[in-house]
Formats: C-alpha cells, sequence, structure tokens
C-alpha cells in the first residue's frame, strides 16, 4: 500500500504507526473497501473522493437487522444522503464502538432519532421511532400515548419537543444506554 | 495531564483518561497523511502566519521573555493542550477535528520548549521527553494487551444472534479464566516445578512411593480415575512434597513457598475481584431503579445495536412489543388493587415449600457422605457405591433450580425481583450441599488423625526393629535402608482432602458437559428430526428447543471456582485441571448455544448484574477461605507426607523461616507486632476508619437524593408557571426576587433552600404539589443550559446511589392530571412494575 512508504517529512517529531493499531485499521479500511472493491482503490496517497452508496453500508451484516440504519448513515455521511466517504465510515463506527464517551453517543443518538433534521425531536419523530421499533404493530391510539408519555417525561423547557439537552439529561441517565448504543466491529 | 497531552502530540492521537479510540487514531493517521500533500500547503501557510505572529516574541532572545508574556504563552498553550485531550469529545468532523489538532499540537510544540528557561530548560526539555516516551510505551503496551484478548469474535458472534446478556456469561467466563491462569502460574511455577526438578524424585521417599501393597493396582485405570494409584503419589497432590526446609543448590525454600503461595491464592483472587467491582460501580452511574424515564428509556434504549441476525431482530421486535403493550396496559390500569391477603399467603407457603427442599437437600447429602465412609471401609465396592457422593450432590443440584422454579411460580414477582429471590434460593442450595459436604469431610479427617496416632507408632517400632535386625547381622556394615515401598504409611488426611475436591470436581465437569450435551443438543436434534412424525408440533409446544439458562451457568461457574478455591491448598494441581476445564467450556458451550440453543422469548436484561455475580464470586471467596484458614490453624499435619510433616502446625513454617534465615532484629519486630496488645487497636482503627466512610457515603448520597428532589420540584413547577396554573405562592415570589441578584454562587443558595425546604416538606402532605418549593427560579432559568448539565456532571462522578427513593410532593400525581392531589394512595411512587429490559 502506497501509504505506508510515506516518510514523514513536515512533523518531526513524529513516530511511525504501530502495528498493532495498524492492523485493526486495516481491518476496518477492507471491510469498506469488500463492500465494493471495484470502486475503492487500495491507494489512497491522493485523497481520491470516492463514496460508497447507502445500499452497500445498509446490506453490511452488522447493520442490516437494524431498524435505524438508515438514519445513522444519514447522520454520518457527508451530504446527509447515506452515502458514505471512508472517514464517514470510520467516523460511524468510532462513535458507535465500545470506547467513545457517553456524550458523543449521546449527541449522535439524538442526530439519529432527529427524523426531520430540525435539532428537535418532535412528537412525528417519536411516532416513526416507536413504529419502526414495533414494527407497525401497536395502534395508533397506542404510539400516540406512548409518545405523549415520553415527552411528559423527558421535556423540561415544556415546549412540546425533545431538545438536545433535554435528550442528554433523560439519557445519561440510562443504565443500557452504553451497552446498547454499541456495535462491535 | 500534561504528560498525557504531550504524549499525545508525538502520536497525533487523542485520549481521554480511558483506552484511544482505536478507530479513531488510525483514521487519523491515515487521515494524515493521505491529506499531507492536501494540507501541507494551507499548514505552511498557518505556520507562517503563526511564526509571523509569534516572531516578534520569538525573534528576541529567550531570556528576555518578560513574565507577563511567559505567563500568557503558559496560559495559551494551558488552553491548546486542554484543547488537545478532549478533541475526542467534540462532536466534529473528522477533518475539522484533525486540523484543529494539528494546529494545537504545533503551537503546543513551538512554544512549550520556549517555556523553560536558561540552564533549567535542557533540563525541561529532556523531562518532557522521557515522559512523551512513556506515554507511548504505556500506550503500545495497552495495545499489546487489548490484542490478546481472546474469542474476541467467537463472543461478537454469540451476541449478534443472542443479545448482550448471554454474551456477558462468556465474557464473565472468559475473566475466571483469566483470573484462574494466573493462579496456575503461580502455583506451577512456584511449587509444582521446583520440586519436580529440585526434589527427590519418585521412589527415594515414602512419601513419594506407591505402598507395595497397591503396586499391584496401581497403574488400573479404575484406580487412576479414582485418583489412587500412581496419581495420588505424584506432585497432584500435598502428600508428596518432601519437609526439607531447604532443596537444591538455590537453597528454595519449598514449605515457606508452598505456604505462602496458598495464601497468596486468595490474595491474588481477593484483589482481582475487588478490583473488578469497583470499575462496575464506576460505570454504572445511573439509578436503575430510577422510574422518572420509563417510557424514555424504553423507546431509545431498548433496541440493542448489536444484533446481527434476523432471527433475533424478530425476537426483539416482539419482545419490545410486548413490553410497550405491557407498560400502556399497566399505565392505565395503576389503580386497580391486587388481593394482598392471598398473595401473602402465597408467597409464606412458597418459601415454606423451599426451605424444606433445602434441608431434604442438605440431610441427604450428609446420610450419602456418611454411608460413603461406611463403603470405603468395606472391599468389593460397586462403581456405583464409590461414586455415590458425586452422583447425589450433582443430581441435586440439576434437579433442585427448576423445582423451585415452578415452587416460585405461586409468588407472582416481577421476573426481575423473581430471578433475584432464585438465584438466591440456588445459592442457598449450592451453598449448604457444599458445607454438608464439608462437614461429612471433617468427620473423616478427624477420625484418620486418630488412626495416625496409631500408624506412628507401628512405623517407628518398623523401621527401629528393621535397623536392630540389619545391624545385628554385621555391625560395622551400614544399615540397608528399608524400601520406601514397605514402610507403613499414615493415613495422610490432607491428600485425601485433595482427591476428595479433585474428585468432585471432574465429576461437577462431566455432568455439566452431559448435561449440556443431552439436555441441549440431543434435545434439539429429537425436535428437528422427530417433528415431522409427531402428533403436536414439537418446535412450539413441549420440548422445543432449549434457551441458554444464564444464571444457571453463572452460578455453576461461581460454585466451581469456590471448590477449586478450597481445594488448590491441598491438590496443587486441581488449578491446572480447573484451567484445562474452562478452555474447554469455552469452546464447547459457543458451540452449544450457537447449534441448539434459541434467543430468549422475553429479552430479559437484569441490569445490575454484573456486580451481583461478582458479589457472588467474592462471597464464595470469603466461605471458601474458611475451611482452609480453619484447617491450617487447629489440624496438625500429618506426621510423614507434605511439605509440613513433623512439625506440630502448618504456619510454623513462617516462625522457623523468620528465625533461621532472617537477621536477628527482624524476628524481634514480629514478635512486638503479633501483640494482641498491636493488633486489637489496629482492628479497632479500621472498623471505625469503614464506619467514617460509610457514613460519609450515605451523606453523599443524601445530597444527590436531595438534588434530584430539587430539580424535580424545580420541573413541576416551571411546567405549572406555562400551565397557567395559579398555584404559586407569594412566599415563592418574594423568595426568588431575594435570590435572583445572588445567581452566580449557587451552592449557598442550594443550601439555604435545602433547610428551608427540609420544614415545609414536614408538614405538608404527600400529593400537594408546589408547596414548600423555594428555588431560584429565574437564576436556574436564565443559565438552563449549564445548570442542568453540571447536576448531571455531579450525578456521573459521584458514588452511585442507590435507589433511594425519598417521595417527594410532586412525584405521586398520576399522569394527564398535572395538580390533581391523590389522597387515598397508599403508596407513594407510581407503580411502573413492567421495567424489564
Amino acid at each position: 500500500m502506497r501509504w505506508k512508504s510515506k516518510t514523514p517529512c513536515s512533523q518531526k517529531s513524529e513516530e511511525p504507526i504501530q502495528p498493532t493499531s495498524l492492523s485493526l485499521f486495516l481491518r476496518l479500511f477492507y471491510r469498506y473497501r469488500d463492500l465494493a472493491p471495484q470502486l475503492v482503490p487500495l491507494d489512497y496517497s491522493d485523497n481520491p473522493a470516492v463514496t460508497l452508496p447507502y445500499e452497500l453500508i445498509g446490506s453490511m451484516p452488522e447493520l442490516k437487522d437494524n431498524p435505524f440504519r438508515q438514519r445513522i448513515a444519514e447522520v454520518f455521511s457527508e451530504h446527509g444522503d447515506g452515502n458514505m466517504t471512508l472517514d464517514d465510515f470510520l467516523d460511524m463506527f468510532s462513535v458507535l464502538s465500545e470506547m467513545a464517551p457517553r456524550d458523543l453517543k449521546a449527541y449522535y443518538a439524538f442526530k439519529i432519532y432527529d427524523f426531520n433534521n430540525d435539532d428537535y425531536i418532535c412528537k412525528s419523530d417519536l411516532e416513526k421511532t416507536v413504529n419502526k421499533l414495533t414494527r407497525n404493530e401497536l395502534t395508533p391510539e397506542e404510539v400516540s400515548l406512548v409518545c405523549e408519555k415520553v415527552i411528559y417525561e423527558a421535556d423540561v423547557d415544556n415546549d412540546g419537543k425533545l431538545s438536545l439537552a433535554d435528550f442528554q439529561r433523560m439519557i445519561i441517565r440510562a443504565p443500557d444506554f452504553l451497552s446498547t448504543f454499541h456495535i462491535r466491529i | 495531564d500534561e504528560k498525557k497531552a504531550r504524549g499525545e502530540r508525538s502520536q497525533k492521537r487523542d485520549r481521554g483518561k480511558t483506552a484511544p479510540n482505536k478507530d479513531q487514531k488510525e483514521s487519523e493517521n491515515k487521515e494524515k497523511k493521505t491529506m499531507k500533500r492536501g494540507k501541507e500547503g494551507e499548514n505552511k501557510q498557518k505556520k507562517d502566519r503563526k511564526n509571523s505572529i509569534s516572531s516578534s516574541s520569538n525573534s528576541s532572545d529567550e531570556e528576555s521573555l518578560s513574565e507577563e508574556e511567559l505567563a500568557m504563552l503558559k496560559e495559551q498553550v494551558e488552553q491548546k493542550k486542554k484543547l488537545i485531550s478532549t478533541m475526542r469529545n467534540k462532536p466534529w468532523r473528522m477533518v475539522k477535528k484533525l486540523s484543529v489538532l494539528r494546529e494545537a499540537q504545533d503551537f503546543v510544540e513551538k512554544f512549550e520548549g520556549a517555556l523553560g528557561k536558561g540552564k533549567g530548560k535542557k533540563l525541561y526539555a529532556y523531562k518532557m521527553m522521557m515522559a512523551k516516551k512513556w506515554v507511548k510505551f504505556k500506550r503500545d503496551f495497552e495495545n499489546f494487551k487489548t490484542q490478546c484478548i481472546p474469542w474476541e469474535m467467537k463472543i461478537k458472534e454469540v451476541e449478534s444472534h443472542f443479545g448482550s446478556s448471554v454474551a456477558s456469561y462468556f465474557i464473565f467466563l472468559r475473566w475466571m479464566y483469566g483470573v484462574n491462569l494466573v493462579l496456575f502460574g503461580l502455583i506451577f511455577g512456584l511449587v509444582i516445578i521446583p520440586e519436580v526438578l529440585m526434589g527427590m524424585p519418585y521412589g527415594s521417599l515414602p512419601r513419594k512411593t506407591v505402598p507395595r501393597a497397591e503396586q499391584a493396582t496401581a497403574m488400573d485405570f479404575s484406580v487412576l480415575w479414582d485418583f489412587e494409584g500412581y496419581i495420588k503419589y505424584s506432585a497432584l497432590f500435598y502428600g508428596y512434597y518432601n519437609n526439607q526446609r531447604t532443596i537444591g543448590w538455590l537453597k528454595y525454600r519449598l514449605p515457606m513457598a508452598y505456604f505462602m503461595v496458598g495464601i497468596s491464592v486468595f490474595g491474588y483472587s481477593l484483589m482481582v475481584v475487588i478490583r473488578s467491582m469497583a470499575r462496575n460501580a464506576n460505570e454504572s452511574t445511573a439509578d436503575g431503579d430510577d422510574d422518572n424515564f420509563i417510557f424514555s428509556w424504553k423507546m431509545f434504549t431498548s433496541w440493542d445495536y448489536l444484533i446481527g441476525n434476523p432471527e433475533t431482530a424478530d425476537n426483539k421486535f416482539a419482545s419490545i412489543t410486548t413490553s410497550f403493550k405491557e407498560s400502556i396496559v399497566d399505565e392505565q390500569e395503576s389503580n386497580k388493587d391486587e388481593n394482598i391477603h392471598l398473595r401473602r399467603f402465597l408467597r409464606v407457603l412458597a418459601n415454606v415449600l423451599i426451605i424444606c427442599c433445602l434441608c431434604g437437600s442438605g440431610y441427604l447429602i450428609y446420610f450419602v457422605v456418611k454411608r460413603s465412609q461406611t463403603f470405603s471401609k468395606m472391599q468389593n465396592v460397586g462403581w456405583y457405591e464409590r461414586n455415590e457422593v458425586e452422583i447425589v450432590m450433582s443430581l441435586l443440584g440439576m434437579f433442585c433450580p427448576p423445582l423451585f422454579e415452578t415452587i416460585a411460580a405461586l409468588e407472582n414477582y416481577h421476573p426481575r425481583i423473581g430471578l433475584k429471590w432464585q438465584l438466591g434460593r440456588i445459592f442457598a442450595l449450592f451453598l449448604g450441599n457444599l458445607y454438608t459436604f464439608l462437614l461429612a469431610l471433617m468427620d473423616d479427617v478427624n477420625e484418620k488423625l486418630a488412626e495416625e496416632d496409631v500408624v506412628k507408632n507401628i512405623t517407628h517400632w518398623t523401621l527401629l526393629g528393621h535397623h536392630n535386625s540389619s545391624a545385628g547381622n554385621d555391625s560395622t556394615v551400614t544399615p540397608r535402608p528399608l524400601d520406601p515401598a514397605d514402610v507403613p504409611r499414615g493415613p495422610c488426611w490432607e491428600t485425601t482432602v485433595g482427591i476428595e475436591f479433585v474428585r468432585l470436581t471432574v465429576s461437577d465437569i462431566l455432568v455439566t458437559y452431559i448435561t449440556i450435551l443431552v439436555g441441549d443438543f440431543i434435545r434439539a436434534c429429537f425436535v428437528r428430526f422427530v417433528n415431522y412424525c409427531w402428533c403436536w408440533d414439537l418446535e412450539a409446544g413441549f420440548p422445543s428447543y432449549a434457551e441458554f439458562d444464564i444464571s444457571g451457568n453463572v452460578l455453576g461457574l461461581v460454585f466451581n471456582q469456590g471448590m477449586i478455591w478450597m481445594g488448590s491448598f491441598y491438590a496443587p494441581g486441581l488449578v491446572g485441571i480447573n484451567v484445562l476445564r474452562l478452555l474447554t467450556s469455552m469452546y464447547f458451550q459457543c458451540w452449544a448455544v450457537m447449534s441448539s440453543n434459541v434467543p430468549h422469548e422475553r429479552v430479559f436484561k437484569a441490569s445490575k448484574s454484573n456486580n451481583f455475580y461478582m458479589g457472588l464470586v467474592l462471597l464464595i471467596l470469603f466461605l471458601s477461605l474458611l475451611p482452609v484458614a480453619y484447617t491450617i490453624m487447629s489440624l496438625p499435619p500429618s506426621f510423614d507426607c507434605g511439605p509440613f510433616s513433623g512439625k506440630k502446625r502448618m504456619y510454623d513454617v513462617i516462625q522457623e523461616t523468620i528465625e533461621l534465615d532472617f537477621p536477628l532484629f527482624v524476628a524481634k519486630i514480629f514478635s512486638y507486632v503479633a501483640n494482641p496488645g498491636l493488633i486489637i487497636p489496629a482492628i479497632l482503627l479500621m472498623v471505625l476508619t469503614i464506619y467514617y466512610l460509610n457514613a460519609v457515603s450515605k451523606a453523599y448520597q443524601r445530597a444527590n437524593a436531595e438534588l434530584k428532589k430539587k430539580m424535580q420540584m424545580q420541573r413541576e413547577e416551571e411546567k405549572n408557571k406555562r400551565n397557567n396554573k395559579a398555584n404559586t405562592n407569594p412566599m415563592l415570589q418574594d423568595l426568588e426576587d431575594l435570590l435572583t441578584p445572588s445567581t452566580k454562587t449557587e451552592s449557598p443558595p442550594k443550601q439555604a433552600e435545602d433547610k428551608k425546604m427540609e420544614s415545609p416538606n414536614g408538614t405538608s402532605p404527600v400529593g400537594k404539589p408546589g408547596r414548600g418549593e423555594v428555588l431560584p427560579g429565574s437564576p436556574m432559568a436564565n443559565s438552563r443550559g449549564a445548570a442542568f448539565t453540571s447536576p448531571s456532571q455531579v450525578f456521573v462522578t459521584q458514588p452511585r446511589t442507590l435507589g433511594i427513593r425519598a417521595p417527594y410532593p410532586g412525584q405521586p400525581r398520576p399522569w394527564g392530571h398535572p395538580l390533581r392531589p391523590v389522597p387515598g394512595r397508599g403508596r407513594g411512587q407510581p407503580c411502573y412494575p413492567r421495567a424489564a429490559r
């Protein structure tokens, strides 16, 4: 791989990449490349602008059963359309990994559940979430009940929708959040 | 923090307090390389700009940097360092993060050197370099350690199919394997190897040789299976070890090493368990019994992102739907009354039945062990009689838990509480069995001790007689020593105890594996293949596929470990057997789970169970320490086997070592320290410290509860205001106006409010909201962002509150009617029972 042989020039205090972390990074890179070998080059030294379409990302085994995979891809993609570059791909798995800090996860979780991207989780966003979680098995009355209850519980500034602060306040105290909002790769 | 930032600088990686995020690290490295060309130009520009800015201060000599400039520079450097260390938490895109990071790092690198002055500068720079190298070394070591963690992919596969609760069992198994591996290394390296390499070989001493009478059958498989014969007289058991004070040219003190290794096995296990518990307690910061966010948490944290399998996903969807429906129903029916008396009667009945079962099983084991003692005296015992004890114990362990579960159906508890009861009962069962077994074993030991005196005399006279007879023939020739195989032997109770534990462990292993094979695999095969020609649907009805029994398996593992701890002092090879067992268990159970189990229907997360299991391990460790400590302290060692033979008590070896190997003053010091007059005050001091720390922790919990109360009340107050329900106290308004000027310092007003809140709370009845609420409404509203992040920080960093439910006035209102007072409610809290996660 070309970029491996580059010698550091401008940063004199740099040390070479450690072999252990290199292998992990290679694993992620190869997962990305395996999605579309004909599109992704092996040589990244000239910074190619390669974007994989959402359909490929959404078909990964780690994501294909997740009801929120579309939203995840949209949140982490550059233009919000679900098509991801290598940076976005790495970003996504780093936030969803075990070691990302809680606040960072909460921030991205908020963005994922905010379907209409208006920086608030409003009732329609909540309804979409519930329907995705239960695959439309609940009646509309039940869905509405659940959404109202969530807003009652978490909305502090009482504007009828959840802001980032409300969401973070609520999710930080959840005991399961870190263990469920986690993808191992 | 400073050092960390410097280390990061050299590697261009971010690091908070935890291990580095590898993905980020990698991508940053890669990004650095790929964007080098693109960004180089940019960076050069930035550097030029920076150079021009700072050239004014840099062009002059370092010594002429004024104090102010130095201080300002230092502040800037600190700022940049802080930025570097918190970079990970910022939700920026990778590109932006990298450019800001590089900029900050350049700045720090450039000006850090300038901060040291004159001669001290070189030393300063050298110190910084060493600090960098040290951080880098630590990080490399962490990387290496993480790479060495085995079975990561296997666990991931199980996790994606069955969810994180089943995977937590395998993670626990892996942790146990690690602990056992360390213990095995200790014992093997410090006790077994020296004896085998440097001690007397087999056949040279009576204790190391199979007695003449048994030599004919010593190699038979049935004898070996019972751990008699050649195995009994090998390094696996206590009896093999010689009591020579030093062995080999290294003068290795084996008896001392044996004793110290025995103690350090317990010490290391204790340390590791407590460290693990502390880590778990740190991580679980939230109060799991908090009822405030039931629906919110259900909505946002119920989907397990680890699921990577359609069948599991289906199950998860179904369980989420069920859980939502249950919560909705509970919400609507929260006023329903239940028949308390019937429920209480049923619960008492269930407990009585279970206590009967426990006593019955205890007596059965005692009876069987007594019988086995009479069997051992008989000849011609069949296979069943020899192994009766182990079979009975394993059968009890297999059939009693399901029996308890069926009886527990009477009790009608919430599943999470029911699980805890079940675990407690199984624990009591195993514990009772183990201790009954131990008591019976103690009887055995005492018998052997009595026998020993007799044998000692016989041996003494035999040896004397032999010497006389052989010397009588020719007084000048040295007497031919008696062949070791012919010397009459003492009963050697320690080896017997060791053998019992090894046999128990082996039979436990076998029973576990056979249960898995038959109960899971054969059952799955049967259901799959016979289903075609059976009257009812085997897969849907009875017996269907098995679910993985998490709690049963974890308890089995914990108890197995308890037996290892108990037996390892008398059978050093036991830990090696356990290591093998855990290794094969990992592969075998992973295979069994993937091939024959189905995911749980009700995906159940006992969220605080991690520390619960660690607590069990701790309890078992303590309980298994007791018998060993008792036997070491109070029973005399056998006279002709083991490293302590010939001493009055086993711990005499310590005194001997101190007297003979250490200089005189050490012995004096120890004799002073061992004085009860010194030990008792030390114990008192420790007790007082524990009491003090407990009081401090309780104070923190109370403060936490007060803060929670206050936040809740403030929320309600805000809601009231917005809803324009005029229930605000005129007193409140005055107080608010008073408090508005002093908005900066939150804590003193809070203290004052706490006191004020106490008295009204005492008088106001439950259910009247709005009264007694004293809050700095407007200051909090103004600085809401800051105010609400800082208390949550407080919650995150304080020691975890333990479910203190202070009944505050705002809470018991049923949802939908914010201000209706709730007169007739017996309970102070709303009931959200189905918090199944």
